[in-house]
């Protein structure tokens, strides 16, 4: 294909490809993204190619795989162009049906989205209460295009700021865009993006670097690989926009290896992009050079920290280094190097799109756009979020998450990844932005939201953190490798029953040190999940540590299993399950569990009939006695 | 180290090797691939690697080491990759973890005595909303109760 050599020539393809679109053509996307190929819309892709073959519609309807649109919990998806029509959990059996409804225009009910508060079916995709109140201009794009298709791209108007910034601005002048709209770092640590971008173009040395940071290692948080999957041009365009302000024509993308599809996705967009002169040498014919290269992490958390992700880049082991001079000034090869997050780079091509102005309309007055959030845990709608930056937790968590799933009650909402903090009930009406949840000792970091109910045991979920920061770390300095083992052994000695009265204190003073003498963020900020479940959940601590009590039912050590003797009716479903044989029971007599022999796996509670209801979780306080031999034959009437 | 002699493993990591020749920043990109390729890095794949980037093998172990996407070990036919991130946390992987390494009588980082199973745990597949979530090979298990784990690792021969 012919490299385009001029705006002209970029505004006359799209408009060819626009125009050889009806707009009032049958389309059906499945999602694709991984969550759905998880669920298997792989399978129903495939099934909607063969029934449209076999139906003879191929030329007359439109078959795409789009990006993940967010909604995994109803996945896999299918949205039915152009009337939006949505359809959830979409089988391969569904499918035949889907299409011949379709052509009649008529909906198949069955498979819509049922609002659990009006028991109403509703059609349109953007009428759901999950999509309805989220602002999406980033995620936007990934239900409409195939990021395999870079004239997908094109056709929403894709490349059309790069090309602005090429011919009609200044690198300065873009520069002064960002500046003006206040974009902060997406990745979690919100520093003003122009700041950073004018200290790299300032900064003596060349060649100068910019990278992409899709490390996204934060469990939980997956809305950066949402976007590389789904809309790998958006990232490319902000990405070369920003090499143009910068002065910079090497880019590298850092993508982790547990992110297959987005590295892959990712690879072609270069390619298509080298192909149609959007990258590479003279790129529009403006004599501007880029290219870009993909560098796979290999699984360390820790690699996604600035100066560990540039070790990396340069086959050197992903530790962080000592950051007295910034890496915008000596990064990689200790040339002036600029990262940002996926998110960040996606945000510039809206900017200069549409303006500085338009920009700061959204959001707080510190906090401008939107940023997407990845909700999960135990709510309803799990999914990404796209909210503008001040959106209230509560409106996130219950008006577009639908609130707690199973009719729990709601305890937490963990944000900003393991180093974030937990949020309780009384604080839900604060806005998420970088400043506000700080104050609350947590963090926004790069988005993660993971709510919690009344069966997670603070405690517990602290120590989960500090162990997958204990492994993280990556042990070059002290504090971090000595500070966090340590923080992880009182924390487990809690867990266990075996805390001390003075264990809150040494937390306190552990959290102190690792803050103060830690060589980067990973530990800096490794005792936040410590700090606030002890601020807002410090009675659970006292739980555990005085009355040996998990109040949550999640501790082993303090956990006891029990069959109540009145409720039991000896049908032996609990005794054949269990996986140590620690239950004794018979036909018509009543089971007991040995306590010595239970591993306290909870098998039996999972599988007692509700209707029977017969096992009981107890903490804090004995076992009752065992009943005696003769009491425990059921007398069955008839 | 495990060792390994075997002419095919050499052929494909010299297969590998021949498109990176000195190209040392690369290292992790070029056993990220043989790791891939052959689900281990033997001893003697590593000597290579060392001499056809010029990388000293102290670096090269010291990545391999580093990452959790290495092993030094063989691997077994089926990777029971066990998801431990923060939203099947919350969703009890835990307790799924537990009748996992029952199941199977190893630990994460073990393989079976017959090579068929492998067990590992990953902080995050990203597919939260079906949560609790096992991975066997490349077949994702989602929402999973404890008596599902036993009847799925069985269904594999």
């Amino acid at each position: 294909m012919p490299k385009l050599k001029s705006t002209l020539e970029l505004e006359e393809l799209r408009k060819g490809i626009v125009s050889r679109r009806d707009p009032n053509r049958l389309c059906f996307t499945v999602c694709s993204g991984t969550a759905c190929l998880a669920i298997g819309s792989q399978q129903t892709f495939a099934a909607f190619e063969i029934e449209l073959e076999k139906q003879g519609l191929k030329d007359r309807v439109d078959l795409k795989a789009t990006g993940c649109p967010g909604f995994c919990e109803r996945g896999p998806i299918v949205v039915v162009y152009p009337q939006e029509i949505c359809y959830l959990h979409v089988q391969p059996e569904d499918v035949a049906e889907i299409i011949s409804q379709s052509i009649e225009r008529q909906i198949v009910e069955r498979l819509l989205y049922v609002d659990p508060v009006t028991g109403k079916a509703i059609s349109r995709e953007s009428d759901i209460p999950f999509y309805q109140y989220q602002k999406r201009l980033i995620l936007g794009n990934n239900r409409l295009i195939d990021a395999t298709k870079i004239e997908d791209y094109i056709a929403v108007g894709g490349y059309k700021a790069l090309s602005k910034a090429l011919f009609d601005m200044t690198p300065e002048q873009v520069m002064a865009e960002i500046d003006k709209a206040n974009l902060r770092g997406r990745g979690g640590g919100g520093f003003p993006t122009a700041r950073k971008w004018r200290s790299t173009r300032d900064a003596p040395g060349e060649p100068k670097y910019v990278i992409v940071n899709c490390d996204e290692g934060d469990p939980g948080a997956f809305m950066n690989r949402a976007l590389m999957e789904g809309n790998p041009h958006s990232v490319l365009e902000g990405l070369t926009i920003g090499a143009y302000a910068i002065g910079s024509h090497e880019g590298f993308i850092y993508v982790r290896q547990e992110y297959p599809l987005a590295a892959e996705n990712i690879a072609i967009a270069i390619k298509q992009a080298e192909d149609y002169g959007l990258l590479g040498k003279n790129i529009l014919g403006s004599g501007f050079d880029f290219i870009v290269k993909i560098h796979k992490g290999a699984g360390a958390f820790v690699s996604g920290e600035s100066s560990a992700l540039m070790n990396a880049i340069e086959g050197k082991v992903g530790e962080p280094r000592p950051k007295y001079i910034h890496t915008s000034e000596k990064g990689i090869w200790d040339k002036p190097s600029c990262l940002n997050n996926v998110e960040t780079w996606a945000d510039v091509p809206f900017i200069i799109n549409n303006g500085a102005d338009w920009f700061t309309s959204i959001g707080t007055e510190r906090n401008r756009g939107t940023k997407i959030f990845s909700l999960v845990g135990k709510v309803n709608n799990t999914g990404l979020v796209e909210v503008p930056l001040g959106t209230p937790l509560r409106d996130i968590i219950y008006r577009i998450g639908g609130g707690v799933s199973g009719n729990k009650k709601f305890k937490a909402v963990q944000t900003g990844g393991p180093s974030g903090g937990c949020i309780p009930e009384q604080y839900l009406d604060s806005p998420v932005d970088f400043d506000e949840l700080t104050k609350l000792g947590a963090m926004m970091g790069s988005g993660g939201m993971i709510v919690t109910d009344e069966d997670t045991c603070m405690v517990d979920f602290a120590k989960y953190f500090v162990h997958f920061l204990s492994e993280e770390s990556c042990g070059k300095c002290v504090p971090c490798r000595e500070g966090i083992n340590h923080m992880l052994d009182v924390l487990t000695r809690i867990t266990e029953g075996k805390g001390q009265a003075t264990d809150v204190q040494l937390l306190e003073d552990l959290a102190r040190m690792l803050k103060e003498a830690s060589l980067c963020a990973l530990g800096q900020t490794a005792a936040n999940p410590v700090l606030t479940t002890l601020r807002y959940f410090r009675h659970e601590y006292d739980a555990h540590i005085y009355e040996k009590r998990c109040p949550a039912g999640v501790c082993k050590a303090l956990l006891a299993f029990y069959i109540e003797p009145d409720k039991c009716q000896a049908c032996l479903i609990c005794a054949r399950n269990c996986p140590v044989d620690a239950i004794n029971g018979g036909k018509n007599l009543i089971h007991v569990i040995d306590q010595s022999k239970c591993i306290k796996c909870g098998t039996c509670l999972e599988v007692c009939p509700p209707r029977f209801g017969a096992i009981k979780k107890i903490s804090g306080e004995p076992v009752p006695a065992l009943i005696p031999e003769q009491g425990r034959v059921i007398q069955r009437k008839g | 180290m495990v060792t390994d002699n075997s002419e095919v493993n050499v052929k494909k990591i010299n297969h590998i090797l021949a498109e990176y020749k000195g190209e040392s920043n690369l290292l992790i990109q070029v056993l990220l691939e043989i790791q891939k390729e052959l689900r281990w890095l033997p001893k003697e794949g590593l000597i290579r690697i060392s001499q056809e980037l010029n990388v000293p093998l102290r670096q090269v172990y010291h990545a391999v080491t580093f990452y959790k996407a290495f092993s030094l070990v063989p691997k077994g036919r089926y990777t029971v990759t066990v998801c431990v991130g923060t939203a099947c946390h919350v969703r009890g992987s835990p307790r799924i973890l537990d009748r996992v390494e029952r199941t199977l009588g190893i630990n994460p980082g073990e393989t079976t005595a017959d090579f068929k199973f492998s067990l590992e745990t990953v902080s995050c597949l990203g597919c939260c909303a079906m949560g609790p979530v096992m991975v066997v090979g490349d077949v994702y298990h989602g929402k999973l109760s404890l008596d599902q784990v036993r009847r799925i690792l069985d269904s594999y021969d």
